[in-house]
């Protein structure tokens, strides 16, 4: 019944493999997080089982905050691979170096925006990239691979989420970091607002100093 | 007119432990590699102590590396010293030796980052082009690749580097650093009789890893002497390189890269080679890991990084020879990579 017909090898990623299948008529994507021959196979084992266990979690819960994510089909745990409705769109690290200034801060703050909405439901993503977004029919935007994201309401792992879309913009985007970076916690601060959003961006701040190298290290 | 392959640079590599003095020609051969390092007595580097041990060593390391390379100092043409980021007092004294030089020579000096040195000698070394490189040692850990114009910065550790959670954790089992064997090596080799693996914290945020929690966990779990010293050890070298492995792997999917470059000091290290050179594999990526003798701290990556640089127009007027503390490789333009 739960047949999957014609896989084909969509991307190989780090993590996981995506495949593009069809399954009772629909486009559907399977991702499989392959064993790792480098780590032991009891570490290999847990990670793998364990993302594969709290990915379609958080998901959920990101769809029911209103976070736009891709409806989950089918979860086999023990082959750590996840069945998963196919959206149509391209990723944002693809479309944000081609759009104008002005539409350029409109996905911002719809990022923002999201990332807001996500963070209030109590959900962390993990891996907050532009390669995790994909602008679905031209103004939505779908959040996908929470592979290494949990719930958490600490402003800590906020604040770790934030710096990694900031670390993102500046390793990817780097013309534009700046100003992207800017109408993304705008967006993010009319969610959560300004007061709950103050707390995250300076441990944001906080965070980056704690790195190595930085000019305003922390002083303990 | 001298040609290429007969202008010599010498470079001063002092950021941390070792002062080490690198002859090169402006061709990368590499004519001298010299260095003396400094052991505490106890615990981690004094930077204060280092820099004594520096300021004494100079002297003999410099002549060490002259009569190797055949040369004497009004031969060489260029002189390039590390200037951050790093220890201050380790900095200030090889950037002190290095200023001498080239004011007593009357030529340029050229400040180099020690960053992008390890990279360079390590693309140097192995042929390497353009890889993701994971350059991890007791002061970094950074997965980089080269994009417009400088070296970008995609993953790197939130806390402590790989090198410093090995070499504490290391203290912690009663090992002591030897000449000729650096702490690193002596944990690999008790390591390398683990038989269990102990679960440990996995800190992976996106390409940024965290090792502070896994030392602590792996300390605690070491004191509680319930479980085999040598399972302690390979469990902590186990989560910890996978983890940077996970990070580097997720860099050569996302940069699509076709070369992965293994340098730093822990680079030496049997086990990571190992599994840097499966995901390497995995992604029809070339695996190259930096010579053991160019994996430390040393000065001819410091030369031949000056000569890079150089070559392409930087010099470092002495007024500006300042060091930097804190000197990140994203914040390095790279002129000589096109």
């Amino acid at each position: 019944m739960d047949k999957i017909d014609s896989q084909t090898l969509l991307k190989k990623g780090a993590e996981a493999s995506l495949f593009l299948a069809n399954w009772h008529g629909r486009k559907v994507i399977v991702k499989v997080r392959f064993p790792k021959k480098y780590r032991p196979t009891e570490l290999d084992e847990k990670i793998r089982s364990y993302r594969t266990a709290h990915e379609p979690h958080l998901m959920h819960e990101a769809k029911k905050a209103g976070v736009p994510t891709p409806t989950i089909f089918l979860v086999d745990k023990k082959n750590a691979a996840i069945t998963m409705e196919f959206v149509e769109g391209k990723q944002v690290k693809q479309v944000l170096p081609n759009v104008s200034r002005i539409e350029k801060q409109e996905l911002c703050v719809s990022i923002g925006v999201l990332i807001g909405k996500m963070h209030k439901c109590g959900v962390v993503h993990g891996d907050l990239t532009t390669s995790n977004m994909i602008l679905s029919g031209g103004d939505k935007i779908f959040l996908i691979d929470f592979g290494l994201g949990e719930k958490n309401t600490e402003v800590e792992a906020r604040g770790v989420d934030l710096h990694l879309m900031k670390r993102t913009l500046q390793s990817t985007h780097y013309k534009f970091a700046e100003e992207c970076l800017k109408h993304v916690l705008r967006g993010y601060s009319e969610i959560l607002g300004s007061e709950d959003a103050e707390k995250v961006f300076e441990k944001m701040r906080e965070i980056e100093r704690r790195g190595r190298y930085v000019d305003e290290r922390k002083q303990a | 007119m001298k040609t290429s392959a007969e202008t010599l640079c010498l470079g001063v590599e002092s950021t941390a432990d070792d002062f080490g003095v690198g002859i090169t020609t402006f061709n990368g051969e590499i004519l001298a590699n010299a260095s003396s390092g400094y052991i505490p007595e106890e615990g981690g580097i004094h930077p204060r102590e280092a820099a004594r041990h520096h300021a004494e060593a100079a002297d003999k390391v410099l002549g060490e590396a002259l009569s190797k390379a055949g040369v004497k100092p009004k031969d060489l043409a260029l002189i390039a010293f590390s200037q951050g980021p790093g220890l201050g007092p380790c900095l200030r004294t090889g950037a002190t030796v290095a200023r001498a030089l080239a004011s007593y020579l009357s030529v340029p000096l050229v400040g180099v980052n020690h960053s992008v040195a390890h990279i360079e000698i390590g693309k140097l070394e192995t042929g390497a082009l353009d890889p993701v490189t994971l350059y991890v040692s007791g002061g970094n850990t950074i997965v980089s690749a080269f994009d417009a114009g400088r070296y970008r910065v995609f993953g790197e550790t939130l806390d402590i580097a790989l090198g410093n959670c090995l070499d504490v954790f290391a203290r912690e089992v009663g090992l002591k650093h030897k000449r000729g064997m650096p702490l690193g090596a002596a944990l690999e080799k008790i390591a390398a009789d683990g038989e269990e693996l102990i679960p440990l914290p996995y800190v992976v945020k996106g390409m940024d890893i965290s090792l502070s929690g896994l030392l602590t966990a792996a300390t605690t779990l070491l004191h509680k002497r319930e479980c085999r010293q040598e399972d302690v050890c390979y469990s902590l070298q186990e989560h910890a390189f996978s983890m940077v492995t996970e990070v580097t792997e997720r860099a050569v999917a996302h940069t699509e890269k076709k070369e992965v470059l293994l340098t730093g000091g822990v680079a030496a290290n049997r086990r990571l080679q190992a599994m840097i050179s499966s995901i390497a594999e995995e992604h029809d990526a070339k695996f190259n890991v930096v010579p053991s003798q160019f994996a430390t701290d040393n000065g001819a990556m410091i030369a031949w990084t000056g000569v890079l640089a150089y070559t392409h127009g930087l010099v470092t007027p002495v007024e500006e020879s300042y060091v930097k503390l804190r000197w990140r490789l994203e914040k390095v333009d790279v002129p000589w990579i096109k």
